[in-house]
């Protein structure tokens, strides 16, 4: 269960911008901490949002998305009072959803 | 001769557009890369941490901070950083922030200053208060740098960080002037505002504490500082020291009348 993200989406002229920025340490697995020991592989995998119950977008991750990263999309349709969800999963089998209203 | 031609053109575009013959796209394209990066400031995440923190009751006594004075009463955060540093009465002393923070920590927590003086940058308790400095500085986002320097202590420590802000010391005989003395310098794809001027020190002051991309780091003023530090290879002052609050008190005196834009975004 990571940080919470935060989701804001917006409803004009019949399309919603959603901007989602994402709390997650996105380790490549590629470093070494200070004694030489590799830090251990730890990124998100897929992640989805949807618009109600309607997928709006599916994605899969990988280990070149920075750290803490930020997503923006625009789907066709919303209005304002809808519920966007946004959910991820990662490597090690976390996951986590977060709605936010559109306005 | 096209050739020349078109060089004089475009010289002739720039001082018409910019009144100065030395505009570069470069910069252009990296004031447009920085716009983008604004957009998604992870701060945010941090300072919802730390409004989480200061709201949590913590430490030895099991309080929040919901009652620390930053200078505008008990519990207001509101345009409270904007107006730091600054002489606090019951401490007797002239203090940042994170001094402040370690200040509300120890009396209302209970939590040992030591602990966060001695310990590391994005470690422990340290870590806990940059996530408050987050939360505090956001609050003040757009307010004006206005710090109250009629306090003799205050104009003490003016001086005491004006004259460090020129002293020249270590390996490479750097002083911060060195860097930070002189218009339109800048490292890689930062500029380096020229601190001893309003506009320059407002920049600089202003847009910090920040995140920086980069290393996906949200770092205080204290860290900022203790980095140029460390970059001009001096050996690293002591966390909340009087050094550092002077001369976050000389960029702010600097800097009075400028917008904050805390937390910023670096690179």
């Amino acid at each position: 269960m990571g940080n919470p993200m935060k989701i804001r989406a917006a409803a004009k002229d019949g399309v919603t911008e959603v901007k989602v920025l994402i709390s997650h340490e996105m380790e490549t697995g590629q470093r070494k901490d200070a004694n030489g020991a590799v830090i251990p592989a730890w990124f998100i995998t897929e992640l989805v949002a949807k618009h109600g119950d309607k997928v709006v977008l599916q994605s899969e991750f990988g280990t070149a998305v920075s750290k803490n990263p930020y997503l923006a999309f625009k789907f066709k349709g919303g209005a304002k009072g809808d519920k966007v969800s946004v959910s991820w999963k990662d490597n090690k089998g976390d996951s986590r959803t977060d709605e936010a209203v559109v306005n | 001769m096209r050739h020349t031609f078109t060089i004089l053109l475009a010289g002739f575009a720039c001082g018409l557009l910019s009144g100065t013959a030395a505009a570069s796209s470069e910069m252009d394209a990296i004031a447009k890369y920085r716009e983008l990066l604004a957009d998604g400031n992870p701060s945010e995440l941090v300072a919802a941490q730390g409004e989480e923190l200061w709201k949590t009751k913590r430490g030895p006594q099991q309080a929040s901070l919901e009652r620390c004075d930053l200078g505008l009463g008990p519990g207001v955060i509101k345009g409270a950083y904007a107006k730091m540093p600054r002489y606090f009465k019951d401490t007797g002393r002239v203090q940042d922030l994170e001094s402040r923070l370690m200040t509300c920590m120890e009396n209302l927590q209970g939590i040992e200053p030591k602990s966060i003086v001695d310990g590391k940058f994005l470690k422990g308790e340290r870590e806990k208060v940059a996530a408050l400095v987050a939360y505090v500085v956001t609050e003040s986002n757009g307010a004006r740098i206005d710090v109250d320097m009629r306090h003799p202590e205050m104009k003490k420590m003016y001086e005491m960080g004006k004259m460090a802000f020129y002293f020249r010391a270590g390996p490479m005989d750097f002083s911060c002037a060195t860097c930070h003395g002189e218009e339109g310098k800048r490292i890689r794809m930062q500029d380096l505002p020229d601190l001893r001027t309003q506009k320059g020190a407002a920049a600089g002051w202003g847009s910090w504490p920040a995140y920086r991309v980069s290393n996906g780091e949200f770092w205080t003023m204290q860290h900022r500082l203790n980095d140029c530090f460390r970059q001009q290879r001096l050996p690293e002052p002591i966390y909340g020291s009087d050094v550092t609050i002077a001369l976050s008190v000389y960029l702010a005196a600097t800097a009075k009348g400028g917008t904050m834009l805390t937390p910023g975004i670096k690179r």
